[in-house]
């Protein structure tokens, strides 16, 4: 039973990943991007760990589970802390919103450097 | 009394990491804890709790609260659904042949002043719905950046993206 369960677990995970991943290749810019990256990725990745946890706890209260339950903890703090410096280090280095943005209100506080795509375009 | 929090905290991390129990191994005392290794890990917790003690929360007896533990309890089950909403957000996004994004970077405020509080903020948004937390400016105006703008307006923005978390991390953090 508890397998059966485990094995649901991991696939909802890994179509999340799937999903994840298709909407790192369609989404227009990195910010959009790493919105995919972070929500789909990180929630697939800790299913398919619980469901691991699961099928550790199964076999008696060993290590595997409980080591899955840690990597769950750490992930879901570290993923969005890496995200949010990632989005930010991209937008001081002066990648674009891409088209369908329709507000940037950031651009107050921090206005942008010449973009990098803009000067790429010029020389090709 | 912090170095004592971080001593108990990163003890507990390392039974977790190395989870020295396991029924099926008889040890030379004859039960299934591995001793060694639990006391080994009483000299690493003592190690990080003295040289790491100063760096950590600044209100170590928040952790041993009941009443914040109870509404940590309460937080994760809501966190927990709007992460699922935010992934079948996503996943309709992705799968949709027009692709309805509308993204943009918008400005909210919160009434959380402590540190931690904030980071709780800023992550709890980065991993819902359509949001993805940028910068934090002056420790309580957060840049977003949303996948599907409903208001640009600072207020409105604050309403939908921070209220829904802001309530719970209050009692959590002060």
């Amino acid at each position: 039973m508890s397998e059966i369960i485990a094995a649901i677990l991991i696939g909802i995970g890994v179509l999340f990943n799937l999903f994840g991943c298709i909407g790192l290749v369609r989404f227009p810019d990195v910010y959009t991007r790493l919105q995919a990256a972070t929500k789909c990725v990180t929630l697939g990745t800790c299913l398919t760990l619980g469901g691991v946890a699961i099928y550790g706890f199964a076999g008696g209260f060993g290590a595997m589970g409980m080591k899955s339950l840690l990597c769950i903890g750490f992930l879901a703090i570290t993923a969005p802390t890496a995200a949010h410096a990632l989005a930010r280090g991209a937008y001081k280095y002066g990648v674009k919103l891409k088209e369908p943005t329709v507000v940037d209100l950031y651009q107050e506080v921090e206005p942008q450097p010449t973009s990098i795509e803009d000067e790429e375009t010029e020389t090709t | 009394m912090r170095r004592i929090v971080i001593f108990i905290v990163s003890y507990l991390l390392w039974c977790g990491l190395v989870w020295p129990y396991d029924q099926n191994r008889i040890g030379t005392d004859g039960t299934a804890w591995d001793t060694g290794s639990l006391l080994l890990g009483l000299g690493v917790a003592l190690l990080v709790a003295i040289l790491f003690g100063g760096a950590l929360t600044n209100k170590p007896k928040n952790l041993f609260n009941p009443l914040h533990i109870f509404w940590v309890i309460v937080y994760l089950p809501v966190f927990f659904y709007y992460c699922i909403k935010a992934n079948l957000q996503v996943m309709y996004l992705v799968l949709h042949p027009d692709m309805p994004i509308k993204p943009g970077i918008v400005k909210v405020k919160t009434k959380l002043t402590s540190e931690s509080g904030v980071t709780a903020l800023a992550n709890s948004i980065t991993l819902t719905p359509g949001t993805l937390t940028v910068d934090v400016i002056n420790d309580n105006e957060l840049y977003v950046h949303w996948l599907v703008v409903e208001s640009a307006e600072e207020d409105k923005a604050t309403e939908i993206i921070v209220n829904r978390f802001e309530y719970f991390l209050e009692k959590i953090f002060d």
